[in-house]
């Protein structure tokens, strides 16, 4: 029990982000209509590249040939992630876009 | 108290570091900014725009103000800053070509392989920085078996795996590289090895192993690996985009155990935003099959025999492409019901040339689209707008059943299961309780299809046998085009 408390006084601010984003995340794409499942989920499978700041950083203090051949992957593999969902997720909605200028 | 005022301490200011947090300020803002635009459509293209400039921002500042505090207490910046912009630079051309060049119909896949490439992003910064855990908890004198740093690249590994080897299955099966292996065994191999996993976690947490000892790093992530394989293994195709969408949460939340080890708020809001509206649209998704997401994972769909024990004697009966022209053209309502085979087979714009014809003739053509058309909700959606097919024309499954029976000719193109009558009639059936659009209940039906072949739930479909229904078979393009010319002449 010991253990839980300290561990939530020591990372008290994550945890409270934590918390708050999850209730966020709910409530912002609660009332999504089902034409646009397929684009939300491509777009929020961009934002999760965000994954790649981590990968950076990881570069930045690689100091051996291993962990930089495995930083230089893990930041080409986030950068995919970043480009192709964001990129893949802008042409899905190119197209609805047509559709809105015609109404 | 140690660990709290060495956290205290940490906070030093310098003017990099606050822009850096700025930026991550903003960055995050952007994100939810832009999540929430991309829920309405007509802000939804903006919407993407605001998220991916945020996702700039971040990483751009990332690269020229991070700091790392090195075990002497000194202030490091970004080392390898060539090598860093070269890997961008490698992953933007593929990430961009890939994105522009796959065909609309094969999203589905692309997004499961861009959420995998996530995965294995954050698989290897755990990897990565373990052997650094390992000196910083032999540093630690306090017993507290609950290391926050220690969870976060376990969990972030962990999850990363299972998100790296379970996208690349559904990449695999979704190409039909892969097929479905449907074993009941699978279910118990599967819950063994989720057991293990978290028991594996656990147990790494509490030997703390000490320096150098790297073994137990690599055989999670081999578990994980394979519990990712096994997971997605049995479960059905027609499921796959609700898979796809779980474990795009799953890499959500890999990412944010990233930014929880790094103290990054960016990583942190950024991957809990798309953990938790994953999962929601995980559920809106199930919901709109009508089923439950446990039923989905443990993966009850297709294969079953029921339904198909009575076909061998039905016959179905077949039009004539001449019949089929003449019944459309004297009619004054039809409604297109377009499934896969439509995508697959490209016929999405001569679906619209159809309907421009017709409309010259005075007959009124409308699209039903059931929610989960295609291979994902809304793709159906899509692919039908790159053919210019106006918006009012698309009628939601609710509003195409409710004028069903005003409609003269129903065309289904190549949709099957989304047609199926067992779904409200056949309480046995696996896909009993899914909404479907009634298609039987219109005047006519003429479905396009290439075979007899079953729907991708692999069930039988009735609506095939039934009185008022014609068969008119062929690859959709083909028939299409041959059926536009016949109305031509007429």
């Amino acid at each position: 029990m010991d253990d839980v408390l300290k561990f939530f006084i020591e990372y008290r601010e994550a945890v409270f982000i934590i918390i708050l984003s999850i209730f966020l995340g709910i409530e912002v794409i609660s009332h999504v209509p089902s034409v646009l499942h397929t684009p939300l989920m491509s777009g929020a499978n961009a934002i999760h590249g965000v994954v790649i700041i981590g990968a950076i950083i990881v570069m930045g203090h690689a100091d051996n040939v291993l962990s930089m051949i495995l930083g230089f992957i893990a930041v080409v593999l986030g950068t995919l992630n970043v480009v192709g969902g964001f990129v893949v997720t802008d042409r899905m909605l190119e197209m609805f876009k047509k559709k809105v200028n015609k109404k | 108290m140690d660990t709290i005022q060495n956290l205290l301490k940490e906070i030093t200011y310098s003017p990099g570091i606050s822009i850096l947090e700025m930026s991550y300020l903003i960055a995050s803002i952007l994100f939810i900014l832009g999540l929430k635009k991309l829920s309405h459509p007509d802000t939804a293209r903006n919407g993407n725009l605001w998220a991916a400039s945020g996702m700039t921002l971040a990483i751009l500042f990332t690269i020229l103000f991070h700091r790392t505090r090195t075990a002497d207490g000194s202030y490091e910046g970004i080392h390898n800053i060539g090598w860093i912009i070269a890997a961008l630079i490698i992953g933007s051309v593929i990430g961009w070509v890939a994105a522009r060049k796959v065909k609309m119909t094969a999203m589905p896949q692309m997004v499961s392989l861009f959420n995998g490439m996530g995965g294995a992003c954050a698989a290897l910064i755990s990897l990565m920085e373990f052997p650094g855990m390992q000196s910083r908890l032999a540093g630690m004198q306090a017993t507290s078996m609950l290391n926050g740093e220690a969870l976060a690249i376990l969990l972030g590994l962990m999850i990363g795996g299972v998100s790296f080897a379970g996208s690349m299955i559904a990449f695999g099966k979704l190409d039909e590289r892969i097929g479905d292996v449907k074993s009941p065994v699978l279910r118990y191999i599967n819950l063994s090895f989720l057991f293990l996993l978290v028991a594996f976690v656990v147990f790494i947490m509490a030997a703390r192993p000490v320096e150098g000892e790297t073994w137990m790093i690599y055989t999670l992530a081999g578990l994980a690996l394979i519990y990712g394989v096994t997971f997605v293994m049995p479960i059905g195709g027609a499921d796959m985009p609700v898979v796809i969408s779980l474990l795009n949460s799953f890499t959500g939340v890999a990412a944010a155990m990233g930014g929880f080890l790094y103290n990054n708020q960016a990583m942190l809001t950024g991957g809990i935003l798309v953990g938790s509206s994953g999962t929601i649209l995980t559920i809106l998704m199930c919901k709109a099959m009508n089923r439950s997401l446990l039923n989905v994972i443990i993966g009850a769909f297709g294969g079953s025999t029921a339904g198909a024990s009575q076909t061998g004697d039905k016959t179905v009966k077949e039009i004539s492409l001449s019949d089929a022209a003449v019944l459309l053209n004297y009619s004054q309502k039809v409604l297109v019901v377009p499934g896969y085979g439509l995508a697959v087979a490209q016929a999405q714009h001569l679906c619209h040339e159809l309907e421009n014809l017709l409309g010259s003739r005075g007959v009124e053509l409308k699209y039903g689209i059931h929610p989960v058309a295609g291979r994902m909700p809304g793709h159906m959606n899509v692919l039908l707008a790159e053919a210019d097919v106006a918006y009012e024309k698309l009628q939601e499954m609710e509003d195409a059943n409710n004028d069903i029976g005003t409609i003269d000719v129903v065309i289904v193109i190549g949709a099957n299961d989304v047609v199926n009558p067992a779904a409200e009639k056949d309480p046995s059936s696996p896909i009993a309780g899914m909404p479907v659009i009634r298609v039987w209940e219109a005047k006519n039906t003429i479905v396009m299809k290439r075979s007899m072949a079953k729907g991708y739930a692999a069930i039988e479909n009735n609506l095939f046998f039934m009185p008022k229904t014609r068969m008119l078979f062929g690859d959709a393009k083909q028939t299409l085009q041959k059926l536009i010319a016949e109305i031509k002449n007429l």
